[in-house]
């Protein structure tokens, strides 16, 4: 069964009523890394934050499986549970929430949700040393407050740490690499590939094709004006660079 | 056919003025002449000033004469207590280690207080034992900072002063432990209570005093609280107060504090319940080199109304002074902060920061935020900023796309919100505490 099954999905900003995606079809199977490149205003966040369950958009059409089940049944929090993660484009600023407090509530929140006991204070602090470890975080950034005075980089990291915590089976990477210098990209997408495994799948939402040598993925696909217009396997991803993506318009039009 | 006769409505000031006129010189006769002499006076300013009017300026936000329409009743005889140093678990503080003092009903209870041991020379007792053991020194202070010109509520309280507290600390003395004042009612009946509170901090000295307001009823009461402080020079005063006597109790909480130069002084207000609750706080530093800060914290519910209202009256120069109020309020409560400050024309050089951050959780509930700043120096550095508006979405979305559930993530972001005034409590022991009530609060 795949993990994750998109078939005609069509979305719209709540607000303004504006079409976003317009029929995206997409299958991803446990153990797989899929890209999304795309020009901006393609629709690729905007999938990413359907997915996560943002509710600044309104599912028009289509269906959704995860693992089966109708994931746009679930809350943005259920869906985080059954091991659905959002690695944010812009994460947020939380004044006063702790990163050690935030990270025990969403750690024991999933292991409650599978029938697991909380964390011992010892066993918690063991798992986010080691887990800081893999993004080249600093101990001392735990008792920060969440992403305040963070910077660009560390945001990044922060996301891929939360990640590392959380353990998810399908993890949504919004562009992850937007803002980064080359050292940081790597430690991160080191991070993400330290996390590659057969039951766990990436979709990594990306304008550019840098991110993807650091992050080698098994399909390509390109988005335009809110529908997969092509796949292919990595070699797409450096023809996009080279080219730009006005010749997939081009073929799109065409065709 | 003779017209009905019209019904004699009363102003609630006459139940006042009578009351006084039947118990003066029995009663309220003061255990000395200044004091008695004190209470005529005050009694006249009071006649004169009566209560504010529905659209005073001071009070354009909080009806006060609205809740004074009840008839309650002022018990001007001590009611022997039968409560047990068990019942008061409920107020304690868990982990603090305090000389403990309790007022049941604006009087001393001696015999549910633990005051414990006190370094040389210190007093903590109550205000009518004080007024005879320590005469001098209730003489010389009581009276002196809360002034009634403008203010007919201290007035009142000055007028039919009781009992309430006493706290003097030597010159240079610490008080390593701080003072616990639990202040609770316990009545059959609806009661006017005016407990009168005096903290004489001698030069070089220092004190942390919490106090715990409380009830033991749901009949509705109303306190009219008056708190002098006078913090010597160098000296380091801290006041904490925990506002949790439920939602049939209204109060008007003055608290005057009168700094000598190079002192510190600082009050924590935090708002647990109340019916409607107006908090004055008046700050004058009439000495260079003082340190003021002014922090609150309330939570509103159902139909809870509370008022902060602060003046720092800025005489003298080179002084600091900060001010953070922050409330969340939600059903339909109203949150009031007006807060002023006055910098006086020979006060140079001074820091004056002032902030009021509100949440507002629901529709019904209301904010109103009336920062007031009257400068007359052109050396200072000034600021000031109100600001209020929802639960941020999103960091709600934050919360939940890892796993939090709703209830949690708000909880999460409350406490937050709430987190820089309640770091402002040095104590950690309080600090721990009320994070508790609030965790508690907000999950349920």
């Amino acid at each position: 069964m795949a993990l994750l099954d998109i078939k005609n999905l069509h979305a719209r900003v709540e607000e303004t009523g504006m079409n976003i995606l317009k029929g995206v079809n997409l299958t991803i199977n446990p153990g797989e890394v899929h890209a999304i490149m795309g020009p901006n205003g393609s629709g690729k966040s905007t999938l990413a934050s359907v997915l996560a369950g943002r509710e600044d958009y309104e599912v028009t059409e289509g269906e959704v499986l995860y693992k089966g089940q109708d994931l746009l049944e679930m809350e943005p929090d259920e869906r985080a549970r059954e091991g659905v993660f959002l690695a944010f484009q812009y994460p947020v600023a939380l004044p006063g929430v702790s990163m050690s407090n935030f990270l025990k509530q969403a750690v024991n929140s999933m292991r409650e949700h599978r029938g697991l006991d909380e964390l011992s204070a010892g066993d918690f602090l063991k798992l986010m040393r080691e887990k800081a470890q893999l993004v080249h975080l600093d101990p001392s950034f735990l008792r920060r407050a969440v992403n305040e005075g963070f910077s660009g980089g560390e945001k990044k990291r922060n996301e891929i740490f939360q990640m590392a915590m959380l353990d998810p089976t399908l993890a949504i990477l919004d562009e992850t690499d937007s803002g980064l210098d080359i050292d940081a990209l790597r430690i991160v997408a080191d991070g993400v590939n330290k996390m590659r495994a057969p039951d766990r799948a990436f979709l990594v939402i990306t304008h550019y094709q840098r991110l993807l040598d650091y992050i080698v993925p098994d399909i390509v696909h390109v988005m335009v004006d809110g529908r997969i217009v092509k796949s292919g396997d990595k070699t797409l991803a450096l023809e996009l660079e080279e080219k730009g993506y006005d010749w997939i318009r081009e073929e799109t039009v065409a065709a | 056919m003779q017209a009905p006769p019209a019904p004699i409505v009363a102003r609630p000031e006459d139940r006042f003025l009578t009351a006084f006129e039947l118990n003066e010189g029995h009663t309220l006769n003061g255990s000395n002449a200044r004091l008695h002499g004190l209470r005529k006076q005050a009694i006249a300013r009071f006649r004169e000033l009566g209560f504010p009017p529905p659209r005073t300026e001071a009070w354009k936000y909080t009806n006060i004469t609205r809740v004074l329409q009840h008839e309650y009743r002022l018990n001007l005889l001590p009611v022997e207590t039968r409560l047990t140093p068990d019942d008061l678990a409920p107020y304690r503080i868990p982990g603090l280690d305090a000389h403990t003092v309790v007022l049941v009903n604006g009087r001393f209870a001696a015999g549910l207080s633990d005051i414990g041991h006190l370094p040389d020379g210190a007093v903590v007792t109550g205000f009518a034992r004080a007024s005879e053991t320590h005469e001098d020194l209730v003489n010389r202070h009581f009276g002196a900072y809360a002034g009634d010109e403008q203010d007919p509520f201290t007035a009142l309280n000055t007028a039919f002063t009781l009992d309430g507290l006493f706290v003097y600390v030597p010159k240079g003395t610490r008080l390593r432990r701080p003072i616990h004042l639990i202040n609770l009612i316990q009545a059959e009946e609806d009661l006017f209570l005016q407990p009168r509170l005096l903290v004489v901090a001698e030069p070089g000295s220092q004190v942390q005093l919490i106090q715990t307001d409380a009830s033991r009823t749901a009949v509705p009461t109303f306190t009219n609280g008056v708190t002098e402080v006078f913090v010597g020079t160098g000296a380091h005063v801290r006041h904490y107060l925990v506002q949790d006597a439920g939602e049939a109790a209204s109060a008007v909480n003055t608290l005057s504090v009168y700094q000598e130069g190079g002192s510190t002084f600082t009050a924590a207000t935090t708002t647990l319940s109340g019916a409607t609750v107006r908090n004055n706080v008046y700050v004058l530093p009439n000495g260079e080199h003082c340190e003021s800060n002014l922090y609150g914290l309330f939570l509103g519910k159902n139909r809870m109304h509370v008022d902060n209202h602060t003046m720092m009256d800025h005489a003298r120069p080179h002084c600091v002074s900060n001010e953070l109020y922050k409330g969340i309020l939600d059903d339909a409560s109203t949150g009031v902060f007006n807060g002023k400050v006055l910098v006086r024309q020979d006060a140079q050089q001074i820091n004056a920061y002032q902030s009021n951050k509100s949440i507002v959780l629901s529709d019904a509930a209301q904010m109103y935020s009336k920062p007031e700043l009257e400068i007359y120096a052109d050396d200072v550095r000034c600021s000031h900023g109100a600001t209020s508006g929802q639960l941020d979405e999103e960091a709600m979305f934050y919360l939940r796309a890892r796993g939090i559930p709703p209830k949690e993530a708000r909880a999460m972001l409350l406490i937050a919100f709430a987190r820089d005034v309640l770091d402002t409590i040095e104590l950690d022991v309080l600090r721990t505490y009320l994070d508790e009530r609030l965790d508690a609060r907000f999950h349920s």
